[in-house]
């Protein structure tokens, strides 16, 4: 971080963990001491080579790393603008980007000595992720699940019990994703003596954002030296779907002081950001703190916090990382969202087009991509994070399109 | 402030209660600690997410949110109580959020004007001060700190700073209402803070019966007692008031006996 310049956007957060007004550390006193023990130990093993070594060759060799770029030959001339390509980061081990910072994180924990593993999940993919690294490293693993979620997405909470870990429903609150997260915190604040808290997405106090970030990058690091070997130039526009944020920022963050590039994430706007039924934090909520940062927040005039809705379970968290509220309010990246209709439509498109099933996730991003590339020059190139595969999501489709399996 | 330093001047350790503010008939809930001779009142806030409670008090939240307290009611039951009781101190206890929603100033100046004298905010620790701390102190509000068994000496200095009112110890690492620290513990921890700090130091955090308040009685300058008080108050919703005042008449009577 020491060689960018001083007016970069890749040097963020400062040494309190804040991106500019966002991120922070509002945790309860308890678990204060465990976050500065976990910042200090994330930058000795960001200084020692042996951390990165360990970390490249389970990416390359468990993950399946590099993940292609792809260019989407037929979607781009069903489109008729833009060249539209894929970083297939659904193509890793376990169908999602959550497997690189789980890998990047229970070698941390590892190193921490910690001998027990916690985590949430909302649609179930972090938790597989989290599960499926316990197993390669022999760790007990506690995934804490809202009960609303177990029910609709059992699949994964066989894939996770199959691997290992056992699985709480969380019936406090809502019973979904953020309940999961409340759960988590308060097994790490009873436990902390001996736990590690894998946190899935570029969320939570510092410096999980950062961390998250930094072990995703990994996307955008690839893409952009793939993009300049195989197009001799860097894409026009990134985009990426934006649940907690770490896909995207996967994607930006190494392209944030590329000026001519643009980005554009795409939030969850449910059945429309006109009423109370999305998960567009940036487009639909306000500034407030939740789970140790600020950040923006679907919330109330109280305060109080409102539940997200999307058609996909693994965008209706009412948060977002902290640098999407800093890289919005900066006006480096700009934010849109697509409704569950329109994420259902991209959803159908690549998988006539291209032979991908993409997860309802990305299908957001696909809905948006096809929007802007009809209004971008045939010579103009888009980089889209297909950031998972969708085998966990044809029950889910099947029911909206009325099919009976 | 003064009506707290009072609290803690008295011939015996004070005697802390917490109830959840809109989870049953407040005013009578507030009115009966009062009679059973609680000297310190904590007022929650309610908040969907009370990451760092137990099942007690997250089902108290739920039952408050659920009846449809907002922030005005909380303002509102915290200034009646003043009415009522211009002598005990009253504090507000929550989590950022709900407090900073408005704006810490709006915030502060609201607390002030409703007769609040401190203001614990679970999840904003000392790196985060500026979130609430300064606007607090503009307006003479005690923002109180809690100190835990994860503390460490080289920590502690950094959680006094700008700390009031007196120093909440959470005797256990984890979340409210669960098990109880070992006395012998609770002694050598009450005794490092008090060396480094002035303020009187309250231990709460499982405490729910006569004989535990009494064993941290004789070391700590106050029992603080939450999830007791609102099981009481989910139990026995329109009942409670005498159910509290029982229990803290009972708590209250153990803790004078307690350096006896």
């Amino acid at each position: 971080m020491n060689d960018t310049p001083p007016n970069s956007f890749r040097n963020q957060p400062d040494d309190r963990g804040h991106f500019g007004e966002f991120g922070g550390r509002y945790v309860a006193e308890t678990l204060m001491p465990l976050i500065l023990d976990l910042e200090r130990e994330y930058r000795a093993a960001q200084a020692d080579p042996a951390f990165a070594a360990q970390f490249d060759d389970l990416l390359e060799h468990y993950v399946g790393r590099p993940s292609p770029l792809y260019f989407a030959e037929r979607l781009t001339e069903a489109l008729g603008g833009a060249q539209v390509w894929f970083k297939r980061d659904e193509l890793n081990h376990t169908g999602a980007h959550k497997i690189n910072n789980c890998i990047g994180q229970i070698l941390l924990a590892m190193r921490m000595g910690k001998t027990r593993i916690i985590a949430e999940t909302g649609a179930g993919q972090h938790g597989v992720a989290t599960a499926t690294v316990c197993a390669r490293f022999g760790l007990p693993c506690v995934i804490y699940m809202g009960a609303e979620d177990v029910a609709r997405q059992s699949p994964n909470v066989f894939r996770m019990k199959l691997l290992g870990a056992e699985v709480v429903p969380v019936t406090s609150g809502g019973a979904t994703l953020k309940d999961a997260m409340n759960e988590g915190l308060r097994d790490w604040v009873a436990n902390v003596h001996d736990t590690f808290y894998i946190i899935g997405t570029a969320a939570g106090p510092h410096p999980y954002p950062e961390m998250v970030r930094n072990f995703q990058s990994v996307i955008g690091t690839e893409a952009r030296a793939q993009m300049l070997s195989r197009a001799g130039r860097l894409p026009d526009l990134l985009v990426a779907c934006i649940g907690g944020g770490s896909n995207a920022l996967g994607l930006f963050h190494p392209f944030l002081d590329d000026a001519d590039v643009k980005m554009l994430g795409v939030e969850a706007a449910g059945h429309g950001l006109d009423g109370d039924e999305h998960a567009a934090s940036l487009l639909g909520g306000a500034p407030g703190v939740l789970h140790g940062n600020k950040t923006y927040l679907l919330q109330d005039e109280d305060g109080q916090i409102t539940e997200g809705h999307s058609i996909s379970a693994g965008l209706d968290y009412p948060g977002i990382g902290p640098e999407h509220a800093w890289l919005k309010e900066s006006g480096r990246v700009e934010y849109t969202a697509v409704t569950d209709k329109e994420a259902l439509e991209g959803f159908q498109l690549l998988c006539r087009t291209e032979g991908i099933i993409p997860a309802l996730e990305p299908s957001h991003a696909i809905a948006a991509v096809a929007d802007r590339a009809k209004t971008m020059g045939k010579e103009e190139i888009i980089l889209m994070n297909l950031c998972g595969r969708g085998d966990k999501d044809i029950f889910t489709v099947a029911e909206k399109l009325g099919v009976e399996m | 402030m003064t009506r707290l330093s009072n609290a803690f001047a008295k011939p015996h350790p004070a005697f802390v209660a917490f109830i959840t503010a809109g989870d049953g008939d407040t005013a009578a809930n507030l009115d009966a600690l009062v009679t059973g001779g609680a000297d310190v009142i904590e007022l929650g806030m309610p908040f969907t997410d009370p990451m760092a409670d137990g099942p007690a008090i997250q089902s108290a939240n739920l039952r408050s949110l659920g009846a449809g307290t907002t922030t005005a009611d909380v303002l509102q039951i915290a200034t009646d109580f003043r009415a009522r009781h211009p002598d005990v101190p009253l504090i507000l206890m929550g989590y950022a959020n709900p407090m900073v929603r408005r704006g810490p100033e709006w915030f502060a100046a609201a607390a002030a004007d409703a007769g609040v004298d401190g203001v614990i905010c679970v999840d904003i620790p000392p790196e985060e001060d500026d979130a609430l701390g300064p606007a607090l102190r503009a307006k003479g509000i005690a923002p109180i700190r809690l100190a835990t068994p994860t503390t460490d000496a080289a920590r502690l200095p950094q959680v006094l700073e700008g700390s009031a009112g007196f120093l909440y110890y959470v005797s256990v690492a984890g979340i409210t209402g669960k098990q109880q620290a070992a006395t012998a513990a609770i002694e050598e921890a009450v005794g490092k803070l008090k060396a480094a700090t002035d303020l009187p130091v309250a231990v709460g955090f499982g405490v729910r019966t006569p004989e535990q308040a009494a064993a941290i009685a004789a070391h700590a300058d106050g029992v603080v007692v939450g999830s007791a008080l609102v099981d009481l108050c989910g139990e026995f919703g329109e009942e409670a008031p005498a159910k509290l005042e029982e229990l803290t008449s009972a708590m209250v009577a153990a803790i004078k006996t307690a350096r006896a």
